[in-house]
Formats: C-alpha cells, sequence, structure tokens
C-alpha cells in the first residue's frame, strides 16, 4: 500500500526559498527587463526579442566579445605553463615548503581592487616605480595612451595576480605523486621530459582542468581590475564584456539591451563552462572504469 | 648478468641516530651474491630489506662500503647507468602509454632503433602471456597484470644485470600470487636472471629462492638454502621466523653432558655436545638456550619405558588446535611452554611423553647456533 505523504515538500522549503530569493527572483528580473522598453515613470511595453537581436547584431558586442575571449585565451596560454612550471621547479621537503606556499598564496589574498589599484599606481609614468622605471630606460612605455601597453599590463597583472593559483593546484597533483613511481623511472632511465610527459602530467591532468575551468571563467568575467587601471580605454581597447555591460546599464541606463546582454553573457559562461564540466566527468568515467575492474 | 658484491657495507639514514642505541637501518655487512642466483631477502617489516634493495639498485647510497656487480665499483653510478631492473611493491605503469609502448618505454629512453625495440617488445609480450592486450591502455589493466608490465620493463632490455624485487605479490589476489611465482620462476629458469626478491612472506621466499637471507633488525642473520634454514637455524631468530609454528625456543643451562630446562636433562647429539664442551658452555654467562621444531617432537603416553628413556621427558597437556590435518598440542615442560605436531585423529594421551630427536635438537648460545665448526662465540 502507498502511504502518502508530503512532509518531505517541507525539508525542501528553506532550501527553495533561499535559492528563489538569491538566484531565481534576480534572475527572472533580467529576463522581465530584456523583453520590454521603457521611456520612464515606471511604464513599460513588450518588445519580444528585439533586444537580443540588437545585441547580437550589434558590432560593439562582437568587438567585445572578441576582446574578452582574446584576453581569456592569452591568460590561459601564459597561467597554465607558467604554472606548471612554478609547481615542478618548488621544493617537495623542509622549510622551504612552507615559505614557498606562502609567497605564492599572497597575491590570492589581495582583493581584486586593490589588485588594480596597486598596477594602476605600479605602471604610472610619473610616479609608478615601472612606469617611470621604464621611461627612464628610454622605453616608451604609457598604458593609458598606447593599446598594446594597456594589455601588456593588464595579463601582466593577472598573471601576478592569478598564477599561484594554478602553481598550488598543480603542487597539491604533483606531490600527490607516490615517490616509486619517480623510482620506477629512474630504472626506465626516463629524460626529465619524458618524467614530466608520462608520469607528471598524467597524474595531474585533473586538477589542471579544474584550474583551467577556474582561471577561464574568472578571467572571461574579470571586471574590477580593468575598470581600476584603464577604465576600458584607451579608446575600447580593453572594454571587455563586463565592462561594456556596466556601460550600458549603469552609463547610459538602457536596462533592455543591457538586460539582454546580460543574458546572453551568462549564456555563453554557461554553455562553455558546460563544456568543461563534460571533458571533466568524462576522465573521470574513465577513472571510475578503472576502479570498478579492480 | 652480475653477481653482486656487497663490501663491508652499511647505512644510516642522516635523520636518525643520537637517539637510538643503534643508528644503522642496516648494520655493516659482508656478502657476495652468485651471478644468476635466486635470493630471497626475507624479515619482518622494518629488518632494513628494502633499505638493502634499494642500495643495490642505486636509489640510496650507502653511507658506508661499497656495492660491485662483477667486481666493478658501481656504488657511485647512477640507477640507470647500473642497469638494474626492480619491480616495487605497488604496480608501476605509465597510465596513458599501452601495454607495448609501456614495454618499449626503457629501450626508447636508452635510444634503441626501433626495429629491435618491436622485436624485443613482441618477445617480452609473449613471455608475458600479454600478447593480446598489447594495445590497450596500461591503466585499464588489473593488479597482476599492471605487476607484469612492471616486470617486463625490466625483461625487456637485454643489458639487465640483475632484476630486484620489492614485495611485488603484496597487491596480488592470492590465487594468482602463487601463479605469478610459478612464471618468476621460468623466466629464472629460463634466462637465468640474478635476482633478488625482497618479502616478508616466508613461503614466497621459500618458494622462489635458490638461496634465501634471513634478516632482522638491520643485520643479515642467515644465508642458506631453504632446507638449511629450516633444519639448522644458525639463529634462534630464523628458526622461530621460519616454519608454522616456529621453533621452540626454550632457556636452559648446560652441565657438561646434557642441556637442562627447568631441572628436566635433554640428551644432545655428539657434534653438538662436543662443541659445547669445546666453547666452555657449561660455566658460561652466555645465555643457553635448546631449539626444538615442533615437527621433530612426538607425543607419546608416559609410561615405564618413557620414564627409563633418556630421550624422553614428561610433559603437560596445555591445549589442543586443529590445524586440518595435524593438530598442534600446546605443551608445559618445566614451567615452560612448547608446542608439538601430533597426527590428526591419534589420541592425545593424557599422562604425556615427548620423544626428543638429539639429533633435532639444537644448543644455542646468546641465541647464536652452537656448532662444531664454529669460532668460539664469545670473545
Amino acid at each position: 500500500m502507498k502511504v502518502q505523504n508530503n512532509k518531505a515538500w517541507l525539508m525542501v522549503l528553506p532550501m527553495l526559498l533561499l535559492v528563489a530569493i538569491s538566484a531565481i527572483i534576480p534572475l527572472m528580473t533580467v529576463v522581465n527587463y530584456s523583453v520590454q522598453d521603457t521611456f520612464g515613470n515606471n511604464e513599460f511595453f513588450w518588445v519580444g526579442t528585439e533586444w537580443f537581436q540588437e545585441i547580437l547584431a550589434s558590432e560593439r558586442f562582437h568587438n567585445a566579445l572578441q576582446r574578452t575571449l582574446l584576453f581569456s585565451a592569452l591568460i590561459l596560454a601564459i597561467e597554465i605553463p607558467l604554472g606548471i612550471a612554478i609547481a615542478l621547479a618548488m621544493p617537495r621537503r623542509g622549510i622551504a615548503v612552507s615559505f614557498c606556499l606562502v609567497l605564492m598564496a599572497l597575491p590570492l589574498l589581495i582583493p581584486w581592487n586593490v589588485v588594480g589599484t596597486i598596477w594602476q599606481v605600479f605602471g604610472r609614468v610619473d610616479i609608478g616605480l615601472l612606469g617611470h622605471g621604464l621611461a627612464s630606460l628610454g622605453i616608451d612605455y604609457n598604458y593609458t595612451q598606447n593599446t598594446l601597453d594597456a594589455w601588456v599590463t593588464l595579463i601582466v597583472m593577472d598573471v601576478w595576480h592569478w598564477t599561484s593559483l594554478v602553481v598550488l593546484l598543480c603542487y597539491s597533483g604533483l606531490v600527490s605523486i607516490p615517490e616509486v613511481y619517480y623510482q620506477a623511472a629512474r630504472i626506465d632511465g626516463a629524460s626529465r621530459w619524458a618524467i614530466f610527459r608520462f608520469i607528471q602530467l598524467p597524474k595531474i591532468k585533473r586538477v589542471l582542468l579544474i584550474a583551467v575551468l577556474l582561471r577561464f571563467m574568472d578571467s572571461f568575467m574579470i571586471y574590477t581590475e580593468p575598470f581600476v587601471v584603464t577604465g576600458g580605454g584607451p579608446g575600447n581597447s580593453t572594454t571587455f564584456l563586463s565592462i561594456d555591460l556596466v556601460q550600458m546599464a549603469v552609463g547610459q541606463f538602457d536596462l533592455g539591451p543591457a538586460a539582454a546582454m546580460s543574458l546572453i553573457y551568462f549564456l555563453i559562461i554557461l554553455l562553455l563552462s558546460w563544456v568543461f564540466y563534460t571533458v571533466m566527468t568524462s576522465l573521470d568515467n574513465d577513472a571510475a572504469a578503472e576502479q570498478g575492474r579492480h | 648478468m652480475a653477481s653482486i658484491h656487497l663490501k663491508n657495507l652499511g647505512h644510516r639514514y642522516p635523520a636518525s641516530g643520537a637517539e637510538s642505541d643503534n643508528p644503522y637501518a642496516l648494520n655493516p655487512l659482508d656478502q657476495v651474491w652468485e651471478d644468476g642466483g635466486a635470493y630471497a631477502l626475507l624479515g619482518p617489516s622494518g629488518c632494513g630489506k628494502t633499505t638493502l634493495l634499494n642500495i643495490i639498485s642505486g636509489l640510496l647510497r650507502p653511507s658506508e662500503g661499497r656495492v660491485l656487480f662483477d667486481g666493478e665499483d658501481v656504488t657511485d653510478l647512477s640507477t640507470e647507468r647500473r642497469n638494474i631492473a626492480q619491480v616495487f611493491q605497488f604496480p608501476v605503469v605509465y597510465d596513458t602509454l599501452t601495454v607495448a609502448e609501456n614495454l618499449a618505454f626503457p629501450l626508447r629512453n636508452r635510444g634503441i632503433d626501433n626495429a629491435t625495440i618491436e622485436a624485443r617488445v613482441a618477445d617480452t609480450l609473449s613471455m608475458l602471456g600479454l600478447d593480446a592486450r598489447a594495445n590497450e591502455r596500461a591503466r585499464s589493466l588489473n593488479a597482476d597484470d599492471k605487476q607484469k608490465i612492471s616486470l617486463g620493463r625490466g625483461l625487456v632490455r637485454t643489458d639487465v644485470r640483475a632484476i630486484l624485487f620489492d614485495e611485488p605479490l603484496t597487491v596480488i589476489d592470492p590465487h594468482l600470487k602463487w601463479q605469478l611465482r610459478t612464471e618468476l620462476k621460468k623466466i629464472h629458469e629460463r634466462f637465468g636472471h640474478t635476482m633478488i626478491y625482497v618479502t616478508h612472506d616466508q613461503t614466497e621466499a621459500l618458494t622462489f629462492a635458490d638461496k634465501v637471507v634471513v634478516m632482522n633488525a638491520g643485520s643479515i642473520l642467515q644465508v642458506g638454502t631453504p632446507k638449511e634454514l629450516f633444519d639448522r637455524p644458525r639463529h634462534t631468530f630464523v628458526g622461530t621466523f621460519i616454519g608454522s609454528p616456529g621453533m621452540n625456543v626454550l632457556s636452559c643451562t648446560f652441565d657438561g653432558t646434557a642441556a637442562i630446562v627447568d631441572g628436566v636433562r635433554i640428551a644432545l647429539d655428539e657434534a653438538t655436545l662436543a662443541a659445547a664442551q669445546a666453547q666452555g658452555l657449561a660455566s658460561t654467562d652466555a645465555a643457553l638456550e635448546i631449539g626444538i621444531r615442533p615437527e621433530s617432537l612426538q607425543v607419546i603416553a608416559a609410561d615405564v619405558n618413557t620414564a627409563n628413556d633418556t630421550h624422553c621427558v614428561n610433559v603437560e597437556v596445555v591445549g589442543v588446535e586443529d590445524l586440518g590435518r595435524h593438530s598442534l598440542v600446546r605443551l608445559r615442560l618445566g614451567e615452560q611452554l612448547l608446542c608439538a605436531l601430533h597426527p590428526e585423529g591419534a589420541g592425545i594421551p593424557e599422562a604425556a611423553a615427548l620423544r626428543i630427536d638429539p639429533a633435532c635438537t639444537l644448543l644455542y648460545a646468546d641465541a647464536l647456533l652452537v656448532e662444531a665448526n664454529n669460532e668460539p662465540l664469545l670473545p
């Protein structure tokens, strides 16, 4: 006999409320704005998918998207190999380990806007150590006027701020490799490269994927640091999606297009995260199948 | 293939030392192991056998002494230049490579040409019975096939001077252990590699090796064939460690004609008696013990005959355990406990006596066997 019991719903209710307040309701508000237009006075008109079509067709959005993708690609291309290299070079035992770990963790503890401010000052040609130093060496460096300089500054800043995360993740993967693998490799006469290629890289593959995922998402959503350092300039050269979005929503108060752009932005991140997630779980399934055979 | 000479070899780990009485993880020793021999290093966990193995393979540099292969000093040579193969407790395979690529790995690292590699790998695959799985990823194999790959990476090389095994069957299912051990034995007979096999399992050691090296607390106590270790253990530890149950060791005194255990006279054979007399054990401070295998004790009913027989002593039966084909009879002789094996089904007499064969009764002074050809044991 089937017992009807709805008490379980009561258990789920608090969580449901929390999720509704924190995620669903704000998201629906944005959805609401994205399909309406207003001329003030709190009067709204239904416009359907017009804003979405406008955003997707706009060159401004395409340019910002390309800049953001390029930025993320450069960040991954630099931080992942550099992070692995530093993790490989870090000591495995002794007091040097704690020293290195603290040193690596330090940049991660600094708030985003502080990092931005530090680099904003650091790079200034008149008073900044970096900017003034380069200028006195005769190098024409000015991140407020030169596009390349602005990009280099932002990328170096992000590498300084976040490579540590990759390092720490890779290091945790490396120290979990049993010593016996290295002994076997020595007996097999493996070169340093062969050890990396056939022992270390396969063993850190999974933490590396987490590192790639985190660094991709963070760099794709970067806002505070470029806002503080370059403000999106010179021109629009460092106006990433997030900066563009804020300009549209807060600067121009175009709520409809901004809401539509938010949703598109959100869907792009969701899509790419799903791709990473799929890759990661398929790797885990491999590992699970292997475990199952034992 | 090579003979291995450990010359005045000893090792202490840098961290240990002052706080412990004996700073050595491996006490200084001098050993020659013959070319093509199958040796087992047998001892309890932490006795230094893995330390010794890692010194031979070059993963560890001894703090004193030299390692010689065929007379050539290799102490300062790196592991790969010693041409050693080693199989570890846990199977090491290169996950992302296939079985065949795993076997080819040590050859590729040494820059051998592709044709030779292919031929060697094919040979090794068929030797290990892994032909069918050559192109599978190594990580998809089970533990015993992975362990075969670890072994195969040693066999695939023609220049290997010795193959070292560090408890290689630890993670293998019991019913496959026997099978793998048999295969190892076959490979040894066919190729005659010098093999050194570390284990704490006496069955493994005794079935695998021609010569078993028994170690305890950083020292080699005895090197001998399985039969020698069983019949004439030169140290009481060897006697108790080998055999199941181990040898009975009873503390005793020596009055010049027989061993006396808690007032009971135990007859000794002539050779032992002569050696004991020659070494003056009737008046010594050394701790004397007799060792008797449970297998060589016979439990019989005590009667008038046994009372008059110098080879028989009266004992008290404390308990009986069933071991299948035998019973293990726990006995008390004087104040000391010992055990004997008794055929299953034969009754245990209430008033029991033990028939002790003097030829199987060994005398130990300070844990070392008293033998005719021994140097005097005590300075």
